[in-house]
């Protein structure tokens, strides 16, 4: 035995430490490398979705930026602060984007992304994510169907309260033989929804508007600095020809 | 030199087939393959981290002490997953739409780190990233095949979703019957484990009669290692 214990097990752990570092840096490299492009293609891939909630022509703000965040809250199910995007045209509010989540559903959480204009008549609805069984529940899926857009033009107002069920349960929403749980828990979720946005909608404008306010008062710092980059930009060639001159 | 490269694509394609003989990294194998499409696609994944996991431990291999070189080969196919998930997801983010679910799946994939342990810590960096190649294109046929069984017992479909993956030029490929209400079990759990079990049944039958028709040694049914 030519090394201890010790000096073997210092040694063992030494490369572990190196294999690991190396691991970090290549890693930290990559990410720093990807995390411009992927944040595009994220904000492209969520633009891309709001467009099937929303048609996309109806308003003009930057809609990923024009946000209200959401406490957790019974009628929307999200158990974590969720994000509501509010369209706006011409300064006017005339829409807006809320997450909701069904906890009924056959196999776990259904998410939803429901699109409802001002007026509370709802502009259309997707399935974000959900496990239910293929080739049975997965009827609620954009992807498989064209069942979710029963909901398109539907209001609090449209459609009595009691009326908000499948037909199975009494209501006058279409379903799927064989498959009721998956549309229940979506159609229940939905008239949650709009429940939710009748009852807060003039809350979030107001808070919408009060970030808007800070966001409007960062503004000018930004601008100053910029100036003040500019002002950089016209030294440089004062600075060279001193250079020069020395 | 070639003819060990010949040995090492039999190998990974028919003798030491991952999917159907070795039995490694059923997990994702059976979970995934509710269609050909996802099959071919977890495949090509799996394909690619083996070629690079196997590379990357290869050249190293005499720096890794022989204790601790399991968590270093967890660690290098773990990086290297994260590499490969993060590459795609900012250059080829359509690719990513498809294959993401799968790419964080393939680290728990034992295959994996079973090439890297078997293989590439006692060869050349040339015949390991080979070798892994191979042994993924192996578990990627066996993927896509139950995948399309699957798929079209459970839908009467064939490779729907191709043109997400390959563009849509890919469409002329896909195929769908017109009056088939599907049969629900197949794309369902119990479907992927009959599945499966079809394809070892048909593979060691293909065994048996060769080497029958050889005639030189008893017909030996080649015995699964499960893991």
């Amino acid at each position: 035995m030519s090394e201890s214990v010790l000096q073997h097990a210092v040694k063992t752990a030494g490369s572990m430490i190196a294999f690991a570092l190396v691991g970090t840096l290549m890693l930290a490299i990559i990410y720093e490398i990807t995390k411009d492009p992927i944040a595009e293609n994220e904000a492209k891939a969520r633009l891309a979705l709001f467009k099937q909630v929303l048609p996309s022509d109806s308003y003009d703000n930057d809609i990923l930026n024009s946000r209200v965040t959401i406490e957790p809250n019974d009628l929307l199910g999200n158990k974590q602060t969720s994000i509501a995007n509010i369209a706006f045209m011409n300064d006017k509010p005339v829409g807006m984007i809320l997450e909701s989540i069904a906890h009924d559903g056959y196999a776990g959480d259904i998410k939803l992304l429901v699109g409802i204009h001002m007026n509370g008549v709802i502009s259309g609805v997707r399935v974000l994510t959900h496990k239910e069984t293929p080739g049975l529940g997965d009827y609620i899926d954009f992807a498989r169907d064209t069942w979710i857009s029963i909901f398109d033009g539907q209001s609090l107002k449209k459609t009595a309260s009691d009326q908000w069920k499948v037909q199975k349960d009494g209501g006058q929403f279409d379903y799927m033989v064989g498959a009721t749980i998956s549309p229940r828990a979506v159609v229940k979720k939905v008239h949650e929804t709009l429940q939710f946005f009748n009852t807060e909608k003039k809350a979030l404008l107001a808070a919408q508007k009060e970030q808007k306010k800070t966001a409007l008062a960062e503004v000018p710092e930004g601008t100053i600095e910029e100036s003040i980059e500019i002002n950089i930009e016209h030294d440089k060639p004062k600075e060279k020809a001193k250079k020069v001159s020395k | 030199m070639k003819q060990e490269y010949k040995d090492i694509t039999t190998n990974g394609l028919w003798t030491q087939n991952a999917g159907v003989v070795q039995l490694l990294g059923l997990c994702p194998t059976l979970a995934v393959t509710t269609s050909a499409v996802n099959g071919l696609s977890l495949g090509i994944a799996t394909a690619l981290v083996m070629a690079a996991s196997n590379g990357a431990v290869s050249p190293v291999r005499r720096y890794i002490p022989n204790e601790i070189r399991v968590p270093v080969f967890i660690l290098v196919i773990a990086s290297l997953v994260t590499v490969i998930d993060l590459s795609i997801n900012a250059f080829a983010h359509d690719l990513h739409k498809v294959l993401g679910i799968f790419i964080p799946l393939i680290v728990v994939n034992c295959i994996v780190l079973a090439r890297v342990e078997s293989f590439a810590a006692k060869n050349e960096p040339v015949p390991s990233m080979l070798d892994g190649f191979m042994m993924g294109t192996g578990l990627a046929l066996v993927l896509t095949l139950l995948g399309a069984i699957r798929e079209l017992v459970g839908n009467g479909t064939i490779l729907v979703g191709l043109d997400l993956v390959f563009g849509p030029s890919a469409q002329a490929l896909m195929w769908q019957s017109d009056n088939y209400s599907g049969l629900l079990l197949a794309v369902l759990p119990p479907g992927a484990f009959l599945g499966l079990a079809g394809l070892i049944a048909i593979r060691n039958w293909f065994e048996i009669r060769s080497t029958n028709k050889a005639n030189t040694a008893p017909p030996a049914i080649p015995v699964a290692a499960t893991h």
